[in-house]
This record gives C-alpha cells, sequence and structure tokens, in this order.
C-alpha cells in the first residue's frame, strides 16, 4: 500500500512537468492555432542552460533558471518569429512540418554544441526530503519543489489570462484572430507573448525534470513533448486547469502503468490513453465542442 | 517542342526515368562502362534506395494526394521488415524452400499484408481524427508499434511457427527477440527485386491517381464538405489511401529487412519517419517524380559526403523549415517572385 | 441529350394543403421534397422551426429572408450535413431520418456552397467527374489493373463530363484548374459538379453572388434550362430579387428561422409581413 502511494507521488511529480509543458503548448495551440512540435526541444535546451551555468560558470542554481528563462524566452520569441509567423495562412500541414523541422534543427545544434553524450545532470534543487511512516516513504525534495511551481504557475497564470489586459487580448486572439484585430490587438505581439510565456515554462520544466531524471542529452526534450501534448489534449487543449488535470492524470498513469503492467509497455500505455481520449471525447475532458460552419 | 514537353510532364516519363537509371546501374555493377567502378559502399547503398524510394511515394500517396500528414510510416515499415523476416525464415524452415527469389517475393507479400491489416487497425480510429490530432496519433501507433515489438518473441520449430510475449524461452530456432530484435538473417534481397517493387509500387500509385478511386481520394482532400455533397464516401477512401500507403510501406520494409543480417526496433523509430517525410517534401508534396529523385539523392549523398556526416539531419532540418517556408509564405514567394519573375505560378494563388 | 422545349410561361400555381404552393403541371406527380415541421436547436437557439415546404417534381422555388433568417441552414437541414431535431423530410416519398449527406445525394439532392468549394487543385473536367463518381462507377482495382472496365468508364465519364460542361459552354476549360478560374466560371462549374450526380432536386446557395447583371441574366435562362432539359426541381437562395422574382414559381420567406410567408413572385411582392421583415415596421402617424 505505501509502495502504492509513494509511485502515487512520483506519478504527480511527474504529472507536474507535464502539467507545465503542457500549459505551454496548450496555450500555443489555443491562440496561435499551431502544433508547436519543437516546444519539447525548448525544455532541452532550457536544461542545458542551467546545466552550463550551474556547472561550468559555477554560478547558483537560482542564477542557471534564470538564465535558462531568459535564454529560452528569447529562443521562443526567435523561433516564432523566424519560422511561425511566415506561415500564419498557410496550411496546419506545412506549419506542422516547420515545426518538425524545427524541432530537429534544435535538437541538431544542441547535438553540435553538447554532443551526442548524455550528461549527468545535477539536481539543482537543495530542499529537504519528507520522510513519511516512519521512513517508509520518501517524497524528494524535487517532487515537493515541482509540484510546489507547478502550483504557482497554474495560479499565477489563471490570475495573468483572467484579470490583465495583455490576458483578455490573449483571450481576445484565441477566441478570433481577424475580431480581435478589429479590436486594435495587436495579434503578432500577442501570439509573441504566448511564446515568451510558453518558452519560459518550458525552460522552468526542463530544470525541473532533469533535476528528477538527471540523463540530458539532445533527444531528452522530445518525449515529455510529445506527452505533454498528449496531457494536453487531454485536458482539453487551450484550457489551463485542463493542461494541470491532464498532465497530472498522464503522469500518474504513465508511473503506475510501468509499476504495475510493463516497464517496456509505458510509453504504449500513454500513447494508447490519448487515442482512446481522443476517440471518445475529441476535445478532452475540459475542453469546449466546436462546430464546424459549413 | 510540345510533345516533349507533355512526355516530360506525364508519367511515362517517370517510368523511364527509373527504368534508365536501373539500366545504368546494372551496367556499372557488371563493369561495362569502361572507367567506372562501383564503389562498395554505394554498392551496399543500391537497395535501401529502392526502399526509400518505395517508402517516399507510399507517404507521398497519404501526405500528398490524400492530404493527412502520418507521423508513424516508419511503423508499418517495421511491421513489414519484421514479418518479412519470420515469412522468410520460416518457410525456409518449414517447406526447405531454397528458392531466395521466390522467398524474397513471398516474404514482401507477407510483409504488405501483415502492414495492411495494421493500417486497417490503425486506420479506423485515425482517419475519424483531423489536421494536427491524426498527426499525433499516427505518431503515437508508430511508437506504440515499436514499444510492442520490443516485447514480442518469435521462433521457428520445424513448420511450426511460436510466438510469446516477455518470454524469451521458445522451443526452435528463435529468429526474433524482443530488444534484441532479429540476429543473423540470411540476406536475399536483391537489388533486381528492389528495383521490381520500385515499379510495382509507381504502378499501384500512380494508376490509383489517376482513376476514379484517386479523384475521390483527391477530391477530399481538397474539400471534405463537397466530396461528401457529391456522394463520396469520405471513410472508405481516406481509409483506401491509407491501406495501400500502409501495404507499400510493408513491403518495403520487408525488403530492407532482408538485406540486413541484423535488425532491431529500434532502426523504426519515429527519426525514421520524419526522414521519409523529409523525402517527400523536398520532392514535392505530392509529386511522385520528386519523391523518387528526392529519396535517392538523400540516401546517396551522406555517402559520398562522409565528412558531413554530423551535420547531416541539421542540414535536412533547414532543409525542411527552408522548403516549407517558400513554398508557403506569401511573402517570402512575393520577394522572389520580384526577382525571379519569369518563375512565378500562373494562376495558382487565385484563392 | 434531349432537350425538352415545354413552355412554364402558362404554369399557374395552385395551393398545397398548408405546405407551400407547387405548379399545377406538378400535381400529378409525387412531390420531390415534402418538409414537415423541419427544425433544429442549437444549444438552446432555434435556428430554424416548424419549416414546412413542398417542392414540385419541375418547380424553381426561391428561399429568401434577411442575412441570418437560416436560409443556409434549412439547406444544411436538407443535405442532411445537420440532423434535424424536429420533423421529417421526404425526398421522392422517403424518409431521409438517420441519412448522411453522402445517401441524402445518392437520393437525390445535391448542392452548391455560399462559400464556392471546389476541388481547387484539380481540373475542371476532373471537378465534374467527381461528380459523375457515383454514377458511372468502376472499381479501385480495374484502376489500379487497368482493366477493360478502367477505360469503358473513364470514356463514358470523359462523354459526359464534357456534355455536361456544355451547358454553360465551358468544354474549352475543361483542363483548366478548377481554382484559378475566375469566379462567375467557378459558380457555374459548382453547378455543373452539383448536376453530374444526377439529382431530382438542386439547391443552388446565391448563385448569383458576386455576378454583374449581364451574368446574372444569363444565369437566370441557364437556370430554367437545366430545368427543362433535366427535369428537376431546383430550389435557391437569392438576396438578388429580380432573379428570384423572375423565374421562381414558388417563394417562401424565411424570417428568424421561420416562415413568415409563401406565394407567388407577386403575391410575395404585396405581403405587408414580407416587406415589414424587410424594411423594418413602418412609423405610424
Amino acid at each position: 500500500m505505501i509502495q502504492f502511494f509513494s509511485y502515487l507521488i512520483n506519478g504527480i511529480g511527474l504529472g507536474s512537468v507535464y502539467a507545465i509543458i503542457a500549459l505551454g503548448y496548450s496555450m500555443v495551440y489555443g491562440i496561435a492555432k499551431m502544433l508547436n512540435f519543437a516546444h519539447g526541444d525548448v525544455i532541452m535546451v532550457g536544461a542545458y542552460i542551467a546545466f552550463c551555468v550551474t556547472q561550468y560558470v559555477g554560478l547558483p542554481p537560482l542564477a542557471g533558471v534564470l538564465a535558462a528563462v531568459i535564454v529560452c524566452t528569447a529562443l521562443g520569441i526567435t523561433i516564432e518569429r523566424l519560422a511561425y509567423k511566415p506561415l500564419r495562412q498557410a496550411t496546419s500541414l506545412a506549419v506542422l512540418i516547420t515545426a518538425i523541422g524545427m524541432s530537429y534543427l534544435l535538437q541538431n545544434v544542441a547535438q553540435l554544441i553538447w554532443t551526442a553524450n548524455p550528461k549527468n545532470f545535477p539536481s539543482l534543487v537543495s530542499f529537504p526530503s519528507l520522510s513519511l511512516f516512519g521512513g517508509q516513504m520518501l517524497i524528494t525534495g524535487e517532487t515537493l519543489v515541482t509540484v510546489l511551481a507547478n502550483v504557482v504557475i497554474m495560479v499565477s497564470l489563471t490570475l495573468f489570462i483572467n484579470k490583465t489586459k495583455m490576458g483578455k487580448a490573449m483571450r481576445g486572439v484565441s477566441e478570433d484572430r481577424g475580431a480581435a484585430e478589429l479590436m486594435g490587438i495587436n495579434v503578432n505581439s500577442t501570439i509573441s507573448l504566448t511564446f515568451a510565456i510558453g518558452s519560459a515554462l518550458a525552460a522552468i520544466a526542463g530544470v525541473l525534470l532533469c533535476s528528477t531524471y538527471p540523463v540530458l542529452m539532445p533527444t531528452t526534450g522530445s518525449m515529455p513533448g510529445i506527452k505533454a501534448f498528449t496531457a494536453a489534449v487531454f485536458g482539453g487543449i487551450g484550457s489551463i486547469p485542463g493542461a494541470l488535470l491532464g498532465g497530472l492524470l498522464l503522469g500518474v498513469i504513465e508511473i503506475l502503468g510501468k509499476a504495475y503492467v510493463s516497464t517496456e509497455l509505458g510509453d504504449a500505455i500513454v500513447f494508447g490513453v490519448l487515442i482512446v481520449v481522443l476517440l471518445v471525447r475529441p476535445t478532452g475532458l475540459l475542453g469546449k465542442q466546436v462546430h464546424e460552419k459549413v | 517542342m510540345k510533345k516533349i514537353k507533355r512526355f516530360l510532364s506525364g508519367n511515362a516519363a517517370t517510368y523511364a526515368m527509373v527504368v534508365i537509371a536501373f539500366l545504368l546501374c546494372q551496367l556499372a555493377l557488371s563493369g561495362l562502362i569502361p572507367g567506372f567502378k562501383m564503389s562498395r559502399s554505394f554498392r551496399g547503398q543500391l537497395v535501401p534506395i529502392c526502399t526509400w524510394i518505395v517508402m517516399a511515394v507510399s507517404l507521398n500517396l497519404t501526405v500528398g494526394i490524400s492530404g493527412e500528414l502520418s507521423l508513424g510510416h516508419a511503423g508499418f515499415m517495421s511491421v513489414g521488415a519484421f514479418s518479412g523476416i519470420i515469412m522468410s525464415a520460416w518457410l525456409l524452415s518449414a517447406f526447405e524452400m531454397e528458392n531466395e527469389t521466390v522467398r524474397l517475393i513471398l516474404a514482401m507479400l507477407a510483409g504488405g499484408a501483415v502492414a495492411g491489416i495494421a493500417g486497417v487497425i490503425i486506420g479506423i480510429p485515425v482517419l475519424r481524427l483531423r489536421g494536427d490530432y491524426l498527426a499525433i496519433v499516427t505518431l503515437a501507433f508508430g511508437e506504440i508499434i515499436r514499444n510492442v515489438l520490443n516485447c514480442l518473441y518469435f521462433s521457428v520449430d520445424g513448420s511450426a511457427l511460436h510466438v510469446s510475449f516477455n518470454n524469451p524461452n521458445l522451443p526452435g530456432n528463435v529468429i526474433y527477440k524482443g530488444p534484441t530484435g532479429a540476429v543473423g538473417n540470411k540476406t536475399i534481397s536483391t537489388f533486381t527485386m528492389g528495383f521490381c517493387l520500385v515499379i510495382f509500387t509507381l504502378i499501384v500509385v500512380l494508376n490509383l491517381v489517376n482513376s476514379r478511386s484517386g479523384r475521390a481520394i483527391m477530391a477530399i482532400r481538397d474539400s471534405r464538405i463537397a466530396a461528401e455533397s457529391v456522394g463520396i464516401n469520405v471513410t472508405k477512401y481516406k481509409m483506401m489511401a491509407f491501406v495501400t500507403s500502409a501495404v507499400l510501406a510493408g513491403m518495403a520494409g520487408a525488403l530492407y529487412g532482408l538485406n540486413l543480417s541484423t535488425v532491431t526496433a529500434a532502426k523504426f523509430k519515429f527519426d525514421t519517419s520524419i526522414l521519409v517525410l523529409v523525402f517527400v517534401v523536398l520532392g514535392g508534396i505530392g509529386s511522385i517524380r520528386g519523391s523518387i529523385i528526392a529519396a535517392t539523392l538523400l540516401t546517396v549523398l551522406p555517402e559520398v559526403l562522409r565528412e558531413f556526416g554530423d551535420y547531416r539531419m541539421l542540414i535536412y532540418a533547414i532543409v525542411l523549415i527552408v522548403v516549407m517556408l517558400f513554398t508557403n509564405s506569401p511573402s517570402i514567394r512575393q520577394f522572389f517572385g520580384r526577382i525571379l519573375p519569369h518563375r512565378t505560378r500562373k494562376g495558382g494563388d487565385a484563392q | 441529350m434531349s432537350v425538352s422545349n415545354r413552355k412554364h410561361s402558362t404554369t399557374r400555381m395552385v395551393p398545397a394543403p398548408s405546405q407551400g404552393i407547387i405548379p399545377e403541371r406538378d400535381l400529378g406527380s409525387r412531390p420531390v421534397l415534402e418538409a414537415r415541421h423541419l427544425g433544429i436547436e442549437f444549444g438552446g437557439l432555434h435556428a430554424v422551426e416548424d419549416f414546412n415546404l413542398i417542392i414540385g417534381r419541375t418547380e424553381i422555388a426561391g428561399l429568401i429572408g434577411p442575412n441570418g433568417a437560416g436560409k443556409t441552414t434549412v439547406f444544411n437541414l436538407l443535405t442532411k450535413v445537420y440532423q434535424p431535431t424536429m420533423g421529417t423530410i421526404l425526398l421522392n416519398g422517403r424518409d431521409t431520418a438517420g441519412m448522411n449527406t453522402i445517401q441524402a445525394n445518392r437520393l437525390g439532392i445535391a448542392r452548391t456552397f455560399q462559400n464556392i468549394r471546389l476541388f481547387g487543385n484539380m481540373t475542371v473536367e476532373d471537378n465534374v467527374r467527381i461528380g459523375l463518381h457515383n454514377q458511372l462507377r468502376y472499381g479501385m482495382f480495374s484502376g489500379i489493373l487497368r482493366l477493360p472496365a478502367y477505360w469503358k468508364g473513364e470514356r463514358a465519364q470523359h462523354e459526359r463530363a464534357m456534355d455536361l460542361l456544355s451547358i454553360f459552354d465551358m468544354q474549352d476549360l475543361a483542363g483548366h484548374q478548377a481554382g484559378s478560374l475566375p469566379y462567375g466560371a467557378q459558380r457555374r462549374l459548382e453547378i455543373v459538379r452539383a448536376l453530374a450526380t444526377n439529382p431530382s432536386l438542386l439547391l443552388l446557395d446565391e448563385p448569383a453572388a458576386g455576378m454583374n447583371p449581364h451574368e446574372t441574366d444569363e444565369l437566370m435562362a441557364n437556370i430554367t434550362k437545366i430545368r427543362d432539359q433535366f427535369h428537376i426541381a431546383i430550389l435557391l437562395i437569392e438576396h438578388d430579387m429580380n432573379l428570384v422574382m423572375g423565374i421562381c414559381e414558388g417563394i417562401c420567406v424565411l424570417n428568424y428561422g421561420r416562415i413568415i410567408a409563401k406565394g407567388t413572385a407577386s403575391e410575395i411582392q404585396q405581403n405587408p409581413v414580407v416587406i415589414e421583415a424587410y424594411l423594418g415596421k413602418r412609423k405610424e402617424g
């Protein structure tokens, strides 16, 4: 039983990382109406930056996280401007292929800079572990910080979207880009802002992910990226609580699946969930139904 | 002049191109072209080239003709590869069939059939989705196939075929061992058979496109709602394109698998699906001939430019982005239209 | 193809019990369309309510009304793009309940779209051939293996497509890319494509939109010609009142999803309810 609870806690920890990544996916999908395939690789870049700043330059962990956030925000905005903005009117097929190209570009540039050899990422979290049931169950500091960060991000983002003018602009662009533009909302800068927020979150997620699962290589981000997209779809794309719910559920399903069903089939179980969700409820658990206009 | 132009734009030219390339390679292989000797590494690339051509053409049927982005094409290839390898080993064990050509043909048919069944099973749920969702679900299926293949074990014992899930202790000669894959295969693929498969693929795809069924498939791509309004069964024709594409990929997989002595499921990762997509995009989405040329060049080039090895995937990534920007961005196209006025396309932008 | 030269100018309109009016000449045959108490609700909003209409075998009928009155929604209901939440639709006497767009088309209903939906990357002829999909058929394997059925089918499709294109004198455009045609030609091609499915009822959604007066006159003549040549019924949505009053035998006026008037052109023009719907209520005093 205690075993089960510690799996559950691990699942919530992993799920919190997925939720943070899923948030970035979800916001970009909701506002720019595109699947930013390169989002997962921004996570990887963030982790590498934090790694370099703390290990090579020797700055404290917080500076590493800050540097990762800054670099990733700039990277996100640059990617959007260079690769996605010219394709606003293009078909979704064209945009998706471009995003896949961008994902590969980031992975391969990372491979040139940092080589393909996996790096051992030292945990940047110096938070004490929590020991329960007389030491039978241990909740690591990493898990605690991840869950805490997740809660803080969700709350502040919800406030930002609902209470600020920029948040309102974002919702406007997400509902109807053309109408928002006519109302004087600067669509381009709103989309840029979305990419900036999403990428900053990706940087944080990268640091948290690698603090828990310490293997860092150029392909580190792609699997969590795809799974986070799954989480975003699961919860209902475009919805902040949906990303939270989807991420947590997916993390728990993955850890429990690996523990009780089969280690090899862990990923297959996660993707199986995605397929079932899309078939049964294509708009996700908390998504809105959209009618196609004829 | 007009006749030449019409010939060059027609399907006959595509066939001619493939046949001539094949004959030239055969001449070079038999040393009949003086002063030209085909290097060993290039000779080793001949069957893979045929494989990738078939993969690219078949993916183009899904992406270009049917208009659905599939990111799991390598999954069908792997299913075909291992079905082909198992079929070949079983034929050898059960019937002592020594004739390699017959075995290869039967193995390719088996690979195509099993991949086709996988295509039907995957297609039923996948084709109900659209756009990005469809793409991500095909990706998911590709990964699931790979995951499941890592847990399967096959062996042949006389004429009996044994399968197990996560249990390597099987009677007889184990031919496929989960994560270690298929080891010690008899390599029976030949360039000539590869060429035959390419021609077969071209006949299937080009004839399908220029028929009633092919027009229905393209109509759904252009406007699903209009296609339904004229009574076209959307699910049926999407399925037709998807499954045909899967069957061809399975056959290509069998050819590929039986060309190697060791094959693991890891060879058919998501990267492989993307590689084939690069061929399709670079050759021109919807252009069969473009797919053939791109698949050939991009298979040969890395061998020629060995020193660029590290940069290969990087270059692919840049090519992918640049091609998409050039072909889809109105502002960039306009910019080049001004520099190269004679190359602007007529009429294509009316909508 | 035989062209009948029947004149319809002497048509007398006869009221059918409670559902509308149909030309006297069609009274002997079963109506092509009977819609009874048709309605659809979108999240509590009644987009169309209690819609009753009968269309005679060879009638040209008009569906008019202010913007947002629910005209295109009626088309979407009739073609089963939307499933009605109330009422029944009988097409050639058969209930279409539970059918989808494809089955409705096979039952004899074809349409054009307000915002043109051609197969833009394909040629004009291929667009028509796609319309012939269920008329001149052969299987996938005949196509791949180029069996005799393929050659026979292709020849038949080509001839029929050219025949159909000749209605609008568009044979010369057969090889052009459909998406590159001028606007008016695209609208005409949509009509040809719909006709290719051999319908008994043709729905035209704003066929004259974006056309100049000369083109509209030509279109009016052509719509009448199509009816005479194919002996089919036509229901059209149109804002051009010259066209509607000029060729429609029965007119149905929709406002806020409800039918507010039915009748002949002159009846509709004098109906105070219709005038009010279009121009607003006149201020008394």
